[in-house]
């Protein structure tokens, strides 16, 4: 159970292994505090719309699944931004139409046809926690580098004083690309240390042999 | 003074307000189908085709129905929906008058139904309020743009295999790296129309 939680965040992060959902990804992290909120709407999204297709998972026919998955998807996605234009309408108003693409970002249907059709309902909710999480914690990243270098603040917390020369082109469409395909191979780099020494662990073991004989 | 405006709708939604570069619609095809040019091609043309049609359709959607009828909330379901049936018809219909088409475009078809720059070319037409005429252009000069950046990202990537990459960077990385310099050259084509 609590493997279907953690896996989302790192074995299996929607963003930095599968490479899913990339649009709002990369369009809204200018600055933290835009990462965090779209973080938290998709995390709404992928809940609600999982632990829903998980209860209705044995009425619905095979060949309808899809659409009545993405149905249930506009409906929730509907309600998250109605709450957003009325409660934040400032940042509402930044995320412009990424809100409303959450209801195609892949990670959410992907769940579904992966998981949540599949699985009871308890088992569903803490997968799409996890991976709610897991795709909020990389927003939240992206979104700080990204304004760190571009603006010199984290979450507009001022870092580097009036002397940072501020450099624009990370809050730009091309800081975006170049910021996550570093990230990428960032955690690439760090997966295969640990992998690898996960692996000279074992083959030291098996080496000597001594305490196993 | 219209065709101007026409041409200008179509000249940002190609190429300095290009739907991939600039608004980041559309990456995952950007990033899957790009390893092979004739593919990208076939993909890129598909999606034209289907923008142009869901442009015209979710217009006359918007308008006549929901905007009519006070139903503006439902827009984010009507339109997955209609672009959804959309790509159905026209996968029927390619099967049915043009099978060498059909198999030439295979599984991209179905795909374009998740594709996020359908739905967003629907979002922004209707945040922009543009007319009948300017929303049919937009939705050409946007899938054209689509097909435009697809091709280009397809003939870097036939040229990276032969390039020696850190092992890291291999894949989804290098790919993002690359589209990061693409966009960069493509803002520079921005000083083109003045908004």
């Amino acid at each position: 159970m609590i493997r279907d939680f953690t896996r989302g965040i790192w074995r299996e992060n929607p963003i930095f292994v599968q490479v899913l959902g990339m649009c709002p990804t990369l369009a809204v992290t200018t600055k933290g505090i835009f990462g965090l909120s779209m973080g938290l709407a998709t995390l709404f999204v992928l809940i609600c719309s999982s632990v829903a297709v998980s209860l209705i998972r044995k009425i619905v026919p095979n060949q309808v699944r899809m659409a009545v998955f993405t149905v249930i998807i506009a409906t929730f996605v509907t309600m998250a931004d109605y709450f957003l234009k009325a409660k934040f309408p400032p940042i509402s108003k930044a995320l412009g139409p990424y809100v409303p693409l959450i209801v195609v970002n892949c990670i959410i249907l992907g769940r579904q046809e992966a998981f949540a059709s599949k699985n009871n309902v308890a088992r569903s909710f803490l997968d799409a926690l996890g991976m709610g999480v897991g795709f909020s914690l990389s927003l939240i990243i992206l979104g700080s580098v990204r304004e760190f270098f571009a603006y010199g603040t984290i979450f507009d917390v001022t870092i580097l004083g009036k002397w940072y020369e501020h450099w624009v082109i990370m809050g730009l469409p091309p800081g975006a690309f170049i910021t996550l395909g570093i990230l990428i191979g960032l955690f690439n780099w760090v997966n295969k240390k640990i992998t690898g020494r996960r692996q000279k662990l074992k083959s030291g073991c098996e080496k000597c042999s001594n305490c196993a004989s | 003074m219209f065709e101007l405006r026409l041409l200008t709708i179509f000249i940002a939604a190609c190429i300095t307000h290009n739907f991939v570069l600039t608004y980041f619609l559309g990456i995952c095809p950007f990033i899957g189908v790009s390893k092979k040019t004739d593919a990208a091609i076939g993909m890129g043309l598909a999606v034209t085709f289907v923008m142009t049609l869901s442009a015209s359709v979710t217009w006359c959607i918007y308008y006549f129905l929901l905007n009519r009828f006070g139903l503006p909330f439902l827009q984010y379901a009507a339109f997955i929906i209609v672009i959804a049936s959309l790509v159905q018809i026209v996968e029927m219909f390619i099967k049915k008058t043009s099978p060498p088409l059909y198999r030439a475009l295979g599984i991209y078809l179905p795909l374009i139904t998740t594709n996020c720059a359908i739905l967003g070319l629907t979002l922004f037409m209707v945040l922009r309020e543009y007319s009948f005429l300017e929303a049919v252009v937009y939705g050409i000069g946007a899938g054209l743009g689509f097909t435009l950046a697809l091709v280009i990202m397809a003939g870097i990537r036939e040229e990276l295999e032969f390039a020696d990459i850190p092992e890291s960077l291999k894949g989804a990385s290098i790919t993002l790296i690359i589209a990061g310099m693409l966009a960069l050259a493509f803002m520079g084509f921005g000083g083109i129309i003045s908004s």
